[in-house]
């Protein structure tokens, strides 16, 4: 019996234990000061998945939805589930080929794996879902989730609500501590911008485990750590929509905009650029393709909002500005006369003038007299009581600002401009140091250097409607649920001009009927209504080019109790009281009247909206893109007639110009045409290449 | 007849390795429990279903039991005499598996049986050998401490290593070497012992230091030790040879044999696995065999540290205490490859955290102990070689399985006794602790 050997046991029994300690300290390291151990853990199982809530509504001011939401439909695969999916009968049905079927199948599992859902198809269309619907029982592995769109029941709106895009990595900087991720939507213009945070709402988070290949295997600890998505706060608008169709209708073939504001409240009524677009345009699958249509070909530029974004000169309109600005200061009294023989020659140089006769204050506006206004303008600047014409103008311009001119008013939409009242430092740097009150007499009928947008056009007439006071403009009047940030507060403040005598202001409204009366806006008489307007004329120019000038008109009604005040303008459209004047008048018989009565005002409404008053130069650029397209397609025929065998795949992409817009039947001038024609010759291979599998796919 | 038995089987059998055994086995089907489960499923039909490996489990656990009872009620002299028996059995098993193998994983090690089972001979070999160590070293002509006996000890232990390695089993052929510490305790020099950490250690080296830094630091230290022994050397001229040829030795391992290992013997995911463990990358285009195989135009699937990461991060997320039972989010995701079998542990890691593995490893190591208190109580050469011998099995298995799963051994396909899922494993391990404790009941009686 050999025992030598005992004491070797304890060796042993010494190993056993410093394995132990030696794997006991790496436990420790391990699972007590390796943080990363736990976060790698979460990393890999929790799958954080953000619930979106339904965003809020936008009513207009008789509760009626504006900008909804509404389920619209993906059609979403996992790839390793979908082999034996009747892969024809879903192509039919699709519209595309096995080949785009399989292309897309392969870029799905490259990106996303084959076993996770991947969207297949985005926003299917009521008429493809109905049909898919149908028949999903043949392709296994596909389905059809729902999400919610935004939907605008009136298709009317476009400039003010505006529309969603998904976030890039600028916004997703900017807003860093908001909870966006990539892929998500926000508001990107108009209402939809300025109130993103109210109407987004609370977005929930839920907590799945996922396993090894990424598959959600139920909720983590039964939802205990998830939070519930909070639907966004509705919004109440002042905007009428009928108004709003109306005024779009009659903005139809037309480049220019309304704005019509509640004077009492500030609320805006009615908002309109034309030309406007179906804003559900921007919501559909199609909304990329639409998009670069309407921002990059489409001359006369729908995206811009021209209410807000535009500053004109406001011509005649700003007429009545001077003349209460004249009359406060004491330059002018009712008493003066200025008589005009069809131009003012105060100045050396002629300014033309529409009327010829002997007028005071009230026919002067009535009449939108250039000499009556140059005589109060260069009285205000040279008057005695000043110390010299800097500080007159500066006078002058406390007045313009007090009427919210000169300075972006605060309206609830992005993208607001300025305008300008020029201040005497610029005159200074133009003319010296002792300017003449000449140098600068076009302003005195709202031309020279003075610019404004319409809605500030529109907030003076509501000025002068109210004597002396006005709410910021805005759109939206309040917010279900409490304005919990402070955004509507700045519409609650009243604003008073500088003091300006009552008698001024009934001066002014009397000129300004009598302007509907017997005066330029004989043609937009309101019957039964007491409409105080004043039209405006303004001479511009386009790259040199002197074009027709733009038609301004401005008005509210009625006289007594004021409840709207309008500013329409028409671009180009010739003379004020033919276009702008017309569809004000209608827009203030439908908003008191709650409707257009008489089968001439009908009549009216129908001439108007008919009326083509595009720019011409718009026309021949559109002409230009029309002709463009066709000559390409023509090109392409023939190029795809000769050889149509050559064709092998077509790029997936549709080209942004793209048969999307008919095409209008504009008579193309020869010249341009082979101009165009000589251009194609000269594409690209590419593009000629998408352009024949255009052709022969359609 | 009977109760004469009975008397037999129940007298003088530890208990406690009994209780311990029970508690381990319990403790692994749960694991396996908790890695299977599926919240929303039911787990009671599936249970009685038995197509889950946990119910799997369960029925092996059955079996075993029986086989336990039949290995208590046998009479221990039995193994004497039948020892180079079963090991001739069990080398013949093994070579029949390269005739009747089944590939199960990349290794053609397993022998299918009916019902769907399989057996891995090579689990089973384990105890053959064992019995045969023992047999050997308690045969009374023969003395341990000469060469020759050594070499056949060595050769006992080895043959079944031989036949694992050309099976692919590189793990369970790792596993014979663990007869060293049984063969250490009945005498075996310890300077083989010694010679053999030093190489590990040597290896490890490097791995981790640069070559020439390497070679530095085992230059510097020659000289300490050149001139720490300047006296002795002054006396013995023979001493400064020998560290010569130490120095030149480690050297060259150093800077010839360990790459020629790495890119010429080792597979490619094999000396990835080794130097992932040391948290470093290994280049496989100087492996010559995946050479090879690229030559033969086959795609080579660069192998990663994907199981050893995931294991750590695993175990990483217990914590202290653990999720909790059938809460590890990483056990649910079936994120740990193999978790059923060779990385069970992780589980138990994150379910139950540190408290929960010290606690596990401690009913392990009182096994341990326990085991070799048996032994060193055994009267008879045999009882206590083979004793030795399942402590130093069940010490590798243990050791090198939680080592592999927290990242300190690089990875080798060895299942946590009585833990891991699988039949064979669950069998070998029952066999070879109810033999001891049939063995140790009969402790009085004197065997050869």
């Amino acid at each position: 019996m050999p025992v030598f050997n005992q004491s070797r046991s304890r060796v042993i029994q010494f190993i056993f234990a410093g394995v132990f300690i030696a794997i006991t300290g790496q436990l420790i390291n391990l699972q007590l000061f390796s943080s990363k151990y736990k976060l790698a853990a979460d990393n890999n199982a929790f799958y954080r998945k953000v619930i979106y809530p339904d965003r809020g509504i936008i009513f207009d001011r008789k509760k009626r939805g504006i900008l909804e939401n509404t389920i619209s439909y993906d059609l979403v695969v996992i790839p390793s589930e979908a082999r034996a999916t009747d892969t024809a009968t879903l192509c039919r049905l699709l519209n595309i080929d096995t080949a785009t079927y399989k292309k897309r199948m392969r870029d799905l599992i490259f990106k996303n794996t084959s076993v996770k859902p991947s969207v297949f198809e985005a926003l299917l269309t009521q008429e493809m879902f109905a049909k898919l619907n149908e028949n999903m029982y043949r392709f296994p592995g596909f389905s059809l989730n729902e999400r919610s769109v935004r939907t605008y029941p009136y298709n009317v709106g476009a400039a003010i609500l505006g529309y969603m895009a998904e976030v890039d990595t600028g916004y997703l900087r900017r807003h860093k501590d908001e909870g966006y991720e990539m892929g998500d939507y926000f508001g990107s213009t108009g209402l939809e911008n300025t109130y993103e945070k109210v109407l987004m709402g609370q977005r929930g988070i839920k907590r799945f485990i996922r396993d090894n290949k990424g598959r959600l295997q139920g909720s983590w600890e039964n939802g205990a750590y998830d939070t519930a998505a909070i639907a966004g706060q509705n919004l109440y608008s002042s905007i009428d929509v009928e108004l709003q169709q109306l005024g779009e209708k009659l903005m139809e073939n037309k480049v220019g905009s309304i704005v019509a504001i509640d004077p009492q409240t500030g609320g805006i009524i009615c908002m309109v650029s034309a030309p406007t677009y179906n804003p559900n345009y921007l919501t559909g699958n199609q909304r990329k393709k639409h998009l670069v249509e309407m921002l990059y070909f489409d001359p006369r530029l729908p995206l811009l909002n021209r209410t807000l974004s535009t500053a004109y000169s406001p011509g005649s309109t700003f007429k009545t500005f001077v003349g209460i600005v004249g009359m406060a200061e004491g330059a002018i009294d009712d008493q003066m006369t200025v008589s005009c023989g069809g131009a003012y020659h105060g100045c050396g140089r002629p300014m033309g003038c529409h009327a010829k006769g002997t007028f005071t204050l009230k026919p002067a506006i009535s009449k939108s007299c250039n000499s009556y206004f140059a005589v109060s303008f260069r009285r205000i600047l040279d008057h005695k009581k000043y110390t010299d014409r800097n500080q007159a103008l500066s006078v002058f311009n406390d007045y313009a600002h007090s009427f919210g001119l000169g300075s972006r008013l605060g309206v609830d939409l992005p993208s607001e401009r300025n305008g300008f009242i020029p201040g005497p430092e610029v005159y200074h740097r133009k003319f010296g140091k002792n300017w003449q009150s000449c140098n600068i007499i076009s302003n005195s009928i709202g031309q020279g250097e003075i610019l404004t947008n319409l809605t500030q056009v529109a907030n003076v007439m509501a000025i002068i409607a109210n004597k002396g006071w006005y709410y910021t403009p805005h759109l939206i009047d309040s917010i279900e649920g409490g304005d919990q940030l402070g955004l509507l507060d700045k519409y609650r403040v009243k604003h008073k001009t500088k003091e300006v005598p009552e008698y001024v202001w009934e001066e002014v409204h009397e000129g300004m009927q009598g302007t509907m009366e017997f005066g330029t806006g004989f043609y937009a008489k309101v019957p039964g209504i007491n409409v105080c307007g004043k039209t405006g004329t303004v001479e511009n120019q386009y790259r040199g080019e002197k074009l027709k000038d733009h038609a301004f008109f401005g008005a509210f009604a009625p006289r007594e109790n004021p409840r709207i005040a309008i500013a329409v303008m028409c671009e180009n459209a010739g003379y004020g009281a033919t276009s702008a004047a017309p569809i004000a008048s209608l827009l203030i018989e439908k908003y008191l009247k709650d409707s257009i009565t008489g089968n001439d005002r009908k009549a009216k409404v129908e001439q108007l909206a008919n009326m083509n008053l595009i720019p011409p130069q718009m026309k021949r650029q559109m002409v230009q893109r029309d002709s463009l397209r066709q000559a390409q397609q023509l090109a392409a025929a023939k190029k795809a007639a000769r050889d149509t065998s050559g064709v092998e795949e077509a790029p997936e992409e549709t080209e942004p110009d793209s048969s999307g817009t008919p095409n209008k039947p504009q008579p193309a001038k020869k010249g341009t045409k082979k101009d165009t024609a000589n251009k194609v010759a000269l594409l690209p291979e590419e593009q000629r290449k998408t352009n024949i599998k255009r052709k022969t796919t359609a | 007849m009977n109760r004469r038995n009975h008397q037999i089987a129940t007298q003088g059998v530890d208990y406690l390795v009994i209780w311990l055994y029970a508690i381990l086995v319990g403790i692994g089907i749960l694991c396996i429990f908790m890695v299977e489960y599926r919240p929303g499923t039911d787990w009671f039909t599936s249970f009685l279903n038995g197509k889950t490996n946990y119910s799997k489990q369960l029925i092996f656990a059955g079996v075993c039991a029986i086989a336990a009872t039949f290995i208590l009620l046998t009479d221990s002299k039995l193994f004497t005499a039948f020892a180079n028996l079963f090991y001739l059995f069990g080398i013949l098993l093994m070579l029949a598996t390269f005739v009747l193998g089944k590939n199960i994983n990349g290794s053609k090690s397993w022998i299918p049986l009916v019902g769907g089972f399989n057996l891995q001979p090579a689990e089973l070999c384990k105890i053959f050998a064992a019995l045969a160590l023992a047999k050997f070293l308690s045969r009374q002509e023969v003395d341990f401490s000469k060469i020759r006996s050594q070499l056949i000890a060595g050769a006992i232990t080895l043959s079944p290593a031989v036949l694992s390695i050309l099976q692919h089993e590189l793990g369970l052929a790792l596993v014979y070497t663990s007869f060293l510490i049984a063969m250490y305790r009945e005498g075996l020099p310890a300077q083989i012992l010694i010679i053999g950490s030093s190489f590990g250690v040597l290896v490890i080296a490097t791995l981790i230091l640069e070559p020439n830094v390497l070679a530095i630091i085992l230059t510097v230290i020659a000289a300490v030790v050149i001139f720490l022994l300047r006296k002795q050397i002054k006396k013995k001229r023979k001493l400064l040879t020998i560290i010569i040829t130490i120095w030149l030795i480690c050297v060259g391992v150093q800077r010839f044999v360990v790459p020629y290992i790495f890119n010429n013997v080792l597979e490619c995911y094999q000396s990835t696995r080794i130097y992932s463990m040391v948290g470093k990358e290994y280049d496989c285009s100087e492996n010559r065999k995946a050479q090879d195989k690229t030559n033969t135009n086959k795609p080579v699937r660069k192998p990663d540290d994907y199981n050893v990461r995931q294991s750590k991060i695993a175990i990483g997320s217990g914590g202290f205490f653990g999720r909790g039972f059938l809460k590890g989010t990483q056990t649910r995701g079936k994120y740990v490859p193999e978790q059923h079998t060779d990385f069970i542990f992780t589980s138990l890691g994150e379910a139950f955290g540190f408290v929960g593995c010290f606690i596990f490893l401690l009913i392990y190591l009182f096994l341990l102990y326990r085991i070799v208190r048996i032994a060193e109580r055994q009267r008879s050469t045999f009882s206590r070689v083979y004793a030795y011998s399942v402590v130093s099995i069940l010490f590798f298995h243990i050791a090198v399985n939680v080592s592999m799963t927290i990242g300190l051994f690089p990875i080798v396909g060895i299942p946590l006794p009585l833990i891991s899922y699988g039949g064979s494993s669950l069998l070998t391990f029952t066999a070879l602790i109810f033999i001891l404790l049939r063995l140790d009941a009969d402790r009085q009686m004197v065997l050869r």
